[in-house]
């Protein structure tokens, strides 16, 4: 015991203290819906919890004690069982069994001498119907996976006999243990040497200190037109108390996610012991530091996976060594932040996921449908494990396996915004990522303008700052078909003006005689972003954009700027996708992707090949395509000389590409290949000949167009294609119009 | 006996406007604004309220109504919504007026365009029509709306 974390015990305690109070409300009300699905759940999972850490704490009783509830739990959440006043009055029996441990705990730094035999029989007893049914037969025999192991040392005489209570009765019971656990923490126990504030005061306090902060600022202002050097004197303390009273509230609000890992190697540790396994575990970014409140949320998430890939990820010595792997197992976990995210890893090297083996166990459990189970990827297969219910630990096994964790994992931080994906290889390991947003997350950040609004740029994308002066200015810059790129130490950097980018209309066109460049990386990129200029760093107070801006993927937030003005701060990842520095084609290598990425205007893009009026080939851009479709002939209706289709519950004009090419009337075939346009909410479909294909790639050897309805051609898959004028096609057969047009004419 | 409701009234172009008291946290004069690139037209930028950042949208674009002269200055009517205070930008503020609901009717179905979506209700006041402006739709910006 002595040698036991006290931290991660205090931590325990106070934690299970405030679990097992909502405990008592739950049963209550449980008693009054024991249909109640969402709260059994809750309780089998507290339960769960307690149990868990208790497991790593070597707490033996607490442990068994709660090991037999849970099974009872299990048992009335799967709907095995239904929960009467017997069964409840004995889960309040063990409640009040484990709030007598944990205070004992508390107080004398052990379990005590309580003897929970009959408590665990009783248990143990009401998951067998049958058993419960033969009720006057002696409870104790039937709990032999369990009840051998109580106690060897217990002095029976020690512990107050288990009521045998057979009517609900819970308050008194419960009531008197609290008073007892009440009157040995008379002293100062741990529960009480810490408050736990609403976090919506800290968010208050925060507001007001924001205000303080304006005001302390417009003082300052006021400080240098005045000379009294009084006055002076006072608004400089004012000043340093308020840049205090900021940093303390905001520093109550954020925490290094080292403050939850550090309990991890232990963890591991024990677990790896109990399995016969061994693991090592590396952490990187133990300071990425995050808010309290999100910190509290992913904590039971990460101890979750932590145990799940100890327990089934990493196999046995002797299995890893005949695969041919190190005898012993890393789990590796990092955190950093990226993109206005905090993003947290847990990499094992162990046996991965067999989808193979998911796919049978969803399917056996009813979680997907036969038709599902062959549909679905690998991937969305692996992802299953997050489902409610789901469990691929062939037998339970006292450390995890019982189909919470997953879903638990998920339910937690999806609660705070995040999101959680998991990455498997068979037989070499698992990666799972969790991301969660830094709302309210302090953060270095670099402050620009740009055409007269300043931003701010979060620090951990900054590579470096570039300035071209004078001659540099004017020649450092260089194009390639309009794009500009920078040559950086002998590469290329592609260059991305970010007024341009947001679209803000600048004055200033003429030469600038100084060039201000933030190099960014994201996603292993690099680019550089063309700034007016660059301020200076500074830390800011993300805070979330409101419902209006959320489509917005080049803004990670806004923030309040000392002055009181509001900036925006950028993505990224998002100004990089925006000006597709990033694009889908992510496998090139990285030289390949810059220089590629550098000449946007002819970057690879997805093009629909179709087959109008005979050999002819005609090529349009995949983004301009609302949906491919097919139409019996017999469909095809007519109003005057327009051609028409019903089309989800309206009428589709029909156009025929190769009329209006003056390419010959398509091909009569059945059914009729239409490609349907969208443009202002209307639609529009193009009859064509065939669908040929889609292709990703760029276009080579570019020629203008030499009539309308073509913007040009060029050599798409080695040969020449014909590109579409899509709207000049539409535009010039007025759809919209036809019908008055034609039957006027 | 008739109940009544107490609405803060405003004039967005040669409409008379009104929201319900309970949804008003503020009514303030102009504020300096961070403009946001690329957001849908009808946000008009980013205020600092009291450190709290804060949507303002103007409510003639919402209703699609010509951009008010550039010397006049909008004012500020901060209203609660699902998603935290937004600021709506109206012309000019008038007085909280008291209202029987027995005034009340729907608007008529001649009603057309984004106002149809907009005005709730519809006051007969003796002197003009007090329309009730639906803030949760008013707070809200379609995909649409983007430039």
């Amino acid at each position: 015991m002595e040698e036991m974390d006290e931290a991660i015990v205090n931590e325990f305690l106070v934690e299970s203290h405030e679990n097992l109070d909502q405990l008592d409300r739950d049963f209550v009300q449980l008693e009054e819906d024991p249909q109640n699905r969402e709260m059994l759940a809750r309780i089998f999972r507290t339960i769960h919890t307690i149990k868990g850490t208790s497991g790593f704490l070597g707490l033996g009783k607490l442990e068994k004690v709660t090991h037999v509830g849970e099974s009872l739990l299990s048992r009335l959440r799967d709907g095995a069982l239904l929960l009467d006043p017997e069964i409840t009055t004995v889960l309040l029996r063990m409640v009040d069994a484990v709030r007598q441990i944990l205070s004992s705990i508390e107080s004398d730094k052990n379990e005590g001498g309580g003897d929970y035999t009959s408590l665990i029989a009783d248990l143990t007893r009401l998951q067998d119907p049958a058993a419960r049914a033969a009720a006057t037969a002696v409870p104790v025999a039937a709990a032999p996976a369990t009840a051998p192991a109580v106690t060897p040392d217990a002095s029976p005489a020690v512990a107050p006999p288990p009521s045998p209570v057979s009517t609900p009765a819970p308050q008194p019971v419960h009531a008197a243990a609290t008073e007892t656990a009440e009157a040995r923490n008379a002293g100062h126990g741990v529960s009480d040497s810490s408050i736990r504030v609403d976090v919506g005061l800290l968010d208050k306090l925060m507001n007001l200190v924001g205000e303080l902060v304006l005001a302390r600022n417009q003082v300052l202002q006021f400080t240098t037109a005045q000379q009294s050097s009084a006055f002076t004197a006072t608004s400089q303390r004012l000043n340093l108390i308020t840049s205090e009273l900021q940093e303390s509230v905001m520093k109550t609000r954020m925490q290094p996610i080292g403050n939850v890992w550090s309990k991890f190697p232990r963890v591991v540790r024990d677990l790896s012991v109990m399995c016969g396994k061994k693991v090592r575990i590396e952490m990187e970014g133990q300071e990425t530091e995050i808010d309290k409140t999100i910190l509290e949320a992913i904590k039971d998430p990460l101890t979750h996976v932590v145990r799940n890939s100890v327990d089934h990820g990493i196999e046995s010595p002797e299995t890893r060594t005949a695969a041919g792997k190190p005898a012993e197992g890393r789990l590796f976990m990092r955190a950093f932040h990226e993109g206005g995210q905090v993003n947290i890893e847990i990499v094992d090297d162990g046996a991965g996921i067999d989808p193979e083996k998911i796919r049978a166990k969803a399917l056996a459990r009813g979680l997907i449908s036969a038709e599902q189970a062959s549909r679905l990827g690998d991937r969305e297969i692996v992802n299953l494990v997050f489902a409610p219910g789901f469990s691929t630990a062939e037998k339970v096994t006292n450390v995890s396996g019982r189909g919470v964790g997953m879903d638990v994992v998920r339910t937690n931080i999806e609660k705070i915004g995040g999101t959680v994906d998991i990455h498997s290889k068979h037989g070499e390991g698992t990666t799972i990522r969790i991301k969660i947003p830094l709302t309210l997350a302090i953060i270095p950040a670099l402050v620009v303008t740009a055409a007269g609004d300043r931003y701010a740029i979060p620090q951990v994308s900054l590579v470096e700052l570039l300035r071209l002066d004078g001659e540099q200015a004017k020649r450092g810059i260089e194009r390639i078909h309009g794009a500009p790129v920078y040559r950086l130490r002998g590469n290329l950097l592609p260059l991305v003006d970010l007024a341009r980018e947001l679209e803000i209309p600048t004055e200033t066109q003429g030469e600038a005689d100084a060039i201000n460049i933030v190099v960014l990386s994201a996603e292993d990129r690099t680019f550089g972003l063309i700034v007016e200029s660059i301020n200076d760093t500074e830390e800011i107070v993300v805070r979330p954009l409101g419902n209006q801006l959320k489509g917005l993927d080049c803004f990670a937030g806004a923030t309040i700027m000392g002055d009181g003005s509001v900036a925006l701060i950028l993505d990224v990842l998002g100004i990089a996708h925006r000006s597709r520095v990033i694009t889908a084609a992510r496998d090139r290598s990285l030289a390949e992707a810059q220089v590629a990425s550098s000449e946007t205007g002819d970057a690879a893009q997805a093009m629909l090949l179709l087959g109008v009026g005979g050999e002819g080939r005609i090529a349009v851009p995949l983004s301009l395509v609302a949906r491919l479709e097919e139409f019996p002939a017999a469909a095809i209706e007519h109003t005057g000389r327009q051609a028409v289709v019903q089309y989800r519950g309206e009428i589709l004009p029909l156009i025929d590409l190769a009329e209006q090419l003056s390419r010959g009337v398509a091909a009569p075939s059945d059914p009729v290949q239409v490609v349907v346009y969208t443009e202002d909410g209307h639609s529009v479909g193009l009859v064509v000949d065939r669908i040929l294909d889609i292709v990703e790639e760029r276009v080579q050897g570019r020629r203008a167009a030499n009539r309308s309805g073509l913007l040009g051609s060029g050599v798409i898959q080695g040969r020449v294609t014909d590109l579409l004028d899509i709207r000049g096609v539409v535009q010039a057969a007025d759809p919209s119009g036809v019908e008055e047009h034609r039957s006027a004419a | 006996m008739s109940t009544s409701h107490q609405f803060c009234t405003f004039v967005v172009d040669d409409h008379f406007l009104g929201v319900e008291v309970e949804k008003v946290q503020e009514v303030i004069r102009f504020q300096p604004m961070t403009r946001v690139p690329l957001a849908p037209s009808t946000v008009m930028g980013l205020i600092n309220l009291r450190g709290q950042i804060v949507t303002a949208l103007d409510l003639r674009r919402r209703f699609g109504l010509p951009d008010r002269a550039p010397e006049r200055r909008p004012m500020n009517v901060v209203v609660r919504s699902d998603d935290g205070a937004v600021s709506l930008l109206v012309d000019e503020i008038g007085d909280v007026v008291e209202v029987s609901d027995d005034a009340c009717e729907q608007p008529p179905d001649t009603l057309v365009g984004p106002a149809r979506q907009l005005i709730r209700d519809v006051y007969k006041l003796d002197q003009r029509l007090l329309l009730v402006l639906d803030t949760e739709r008013a707070t809200h910006v379609d995909d649409e709306a983007r430039r």
